[in-house]
């Protein structure tokens, strides 16, 4: 008799576990060692000098990383305010009371960012802007802010419409039972509720406008770097210690943000 | 009554389309519009510092496939061009491949853990998800650089003198690609998995079924929409790919939306850059068509 196995699992399939430990850990060794390398004293990247902020105040104190950052946060939170207003309204428009004709050709539309390879929209973007630009003089943050706040859209609308879906009609007629006028209704019943999918689109469409390289490179006037774009443009052979603090930072943002928006959403009802 | 009806669904509409009026109207400005003027634009002739003449030509499309030799005027296949589409059509099913293989089972582990832990591991695949995708090239970078993690530690070892050259190779941005975009084949396929009666196993198992046919004969048909699903959401930003292959491709290894973007600078062809983003673009659509039908077959049968 060979020594017994373990209890048979319906569950459990050879080496399936082993692959996903290894995925796991694969996933995150790159990004550590990237987090790790930014606290490197060493100017080498290859040797460990000990650990050291030098990059971040290097980082904090350059002044194109400075205007970058803030070019960045402008273009995101105006990106997300407007991307989040409009796919509310679109939300509000599309979602209970029914299907209409046409219905779901607006969700394509509203989709479309996320089919339309990204590459093809900055192409798209640059030739339209390239000729406003001439014919405007204009050269300002707007395109940028115009462009995310396009593709932000989808990012910001699918929480929100998830959110209404789930949410109880009952509330909004018991109001309108109560002499609310419909402004009333939607102001006091209906916006405290779906204040949570608008958070969570909020804040992934802010992620989404931060994280953009592609059209935000095609799109930028001169002098327009965006902390993606900027640390782009740093890469010649390798990674400066510089950009890996940078993405450090950006890689707290980012956790933090999420974290926030699966207690938002976690929380229903 | 039924004319009631019919007014309040023509009421509902109307209210639809307002509310959505704004998003839509943004969306045509600054997205789904300007696709149209590229495609005008891929059948105008080049100008000499980039952009276009207002002139009716076939060259930018021509140009796609086709070179015409300097010398005598034959018209051959475009040998480079050919070769950076094939590279991207490579590395994109490869990359589909590999995500699928690794994804699998990470997925099933997922969906196996007891209910209070599954939300925790199922968000340690969504933070890489949502990181930036710049961030996470830069990190894969850090590993297989010539004095990178993987070099020094097989050079620590002594199980290699020299570095490895990894970075600016097609394998590198074969890794990269599998490592950025592994989640997009994880969470479709969680949510098949996720939603999998488990008794059909059992089922399978009663029956005399070995694990490899319970997997074959039993999971995976039941899956195939989530591997459909995690397959386009991987294989349509592959082909697509810009950052990946231009960091880790260091400008050598291109694919064709870093090929798109040298027609818009040094290349100055314009048209030919509009050509190949409508090829893009038509490949993507007919990807995800077939998705759409794979899906909706799906639902019908089943």
């Amino acid at each position: 008799m060979s020594a017994r196995a373990k209890p048979f699992s319906v569950t459990a399939l050879p080496g399936f576990t082993t692959v996903a430990l290894a995925v796991f850990f694969l996933l995150y060794l790159p990004i550590a060692t990237l987090v790790v390398y930014s606290f490197n004293d060493s100017l080498s990247i290859a040797v460990w000098g000990g650990f050291s902020l030098r990059w971040y105040e290097a980082a904090w104190q350059n002044a194109a990383v400075q205007e970058a950052a803030v070019r960045s946060l402008v273009v995101a939170s105006c990106a997300a305010l407007i991307a989040t207003t409009v796919a509310t309204m679109a939300a509000l428009g599309t979602t209970r009371r029914g299907r209409f004709r046409g219905q779901t050709l607006i969700y394509v539309a509203i989709n479309q960012p996320l089919m339309v390879p990204e590459i093809v929209t900055a192409v798209a973007l640059l030739i339209f802007f390239a000729a406003i630009k001439v014919a405007t003089g204009y050269q300002g943050l707007g395109y940028l802010i115009l462009a995310h706040s396009a593709f932000c859209i989808p990012f910001a609308y699918l929480p929100i419409r998830a959110r209404l879906e789930g949410m109880d009609l009952t509330l909004e007629t018991a109001a309108a039972d109560l002499y609310a006028t419909p402004w009333q209704t939607f102001r006091r019943v209906t916006l405290p509720l779906m204040a949570p999918g608008i958070a969570a689109g909020a804040m992934l469409a802010f992620v989404i406008s931060l994280d953009d390289v592609i059209i935000t490179e095609f799109v930028k006037s001169a002098g327009q770097d965006t902390l993606p774009t900027y640390m782009l443009g740093q890469l010649r052979r390798a990674i400066t210690p510089e950009v890996n603090a940078i993405s450090t930072v950006l890689l707290a943002v980012t956790v933090l943000l999420l974290t926030a928006f699966f207690l938002l959403t976690r929380k229903r009802g | 009554m039924g004319g009631a009806e019919a007014a309040r669904s023509r009421e509902r509409a109307r209210t639809g389309w307002l509310l959505s009026a704004p998003a839509l109207v943004l969306l045509l400005v600054a997205a789904s519009g300007p696709l149209l003027i590229v495609l005008v634009y891929s059948f105008l002739a080049p100008g000499q510092y980039g952009n276009v003449v207002w002139q009716f030509s076939l060259d930018g499309w021509f140009q796609v496939f086709l070179q015409r030799d300097i010398f005598d005027g034959t018209v051959g296949p475009a040998d480079a061009h050919l070769t950076i589409f094939w590279r991207s059509v490579k590395l994109s099913i490869l990359t589909t491949l590999i995500t699928f293989a690794l994804g699998l089972p990470t997925a099933w582990f997922i969906a196996t853990r007891p209910p209070d832990r599954r939300a925790m591991w199922l968000f340690l695949i969504t933070i890489p998800f949502w990181t930036n995708l710049l961030i996470r090239t830069f990190a894969i970078m850090e590993v297989i650089r010539n004095e990178g993690l993987l070099n020094n530690l097989l050079i620590g070892l002594g199980i290699i003198g020299q570095p490895v050259q990894i970075v600016f190779t097609e394998t590198a941005v074969l890794i990269g690609m599998a490592y950025v975009y592994l989640p997009l084949m994880v969470l479709p396929l969680f949510a098949a998995i996720d939603r999998f009666d488990f008794r059909m196993i059992e089922a399978g198992y009663d029956l005399y079924a070995s694990r490899w046919q319970v997997l074959r004969r039993v999971i995976l048909p039941i899956i195939r929409p989530g591997i459909v699903a995690g397959s386009i959401l991987v294989f349509v930003p592959s082909l697509g790919a810009y950052v990946t292959p231009r960091v880790l491709g260091g400008g050598k290894q291109m694919m064709i939306g870093n090929f798109i973007e040298l027609q818009f600078g040094q290349g100055r062809n314009w048209p030919l850059g509009a050509a190949l983003s409508m090829l893009l673009l038509a490949i993507v659509m007919v990807a995800l068509l077939v998705y759409v039908r794979a899906t909706t077959r799906e639902e019908r049968d089943g």
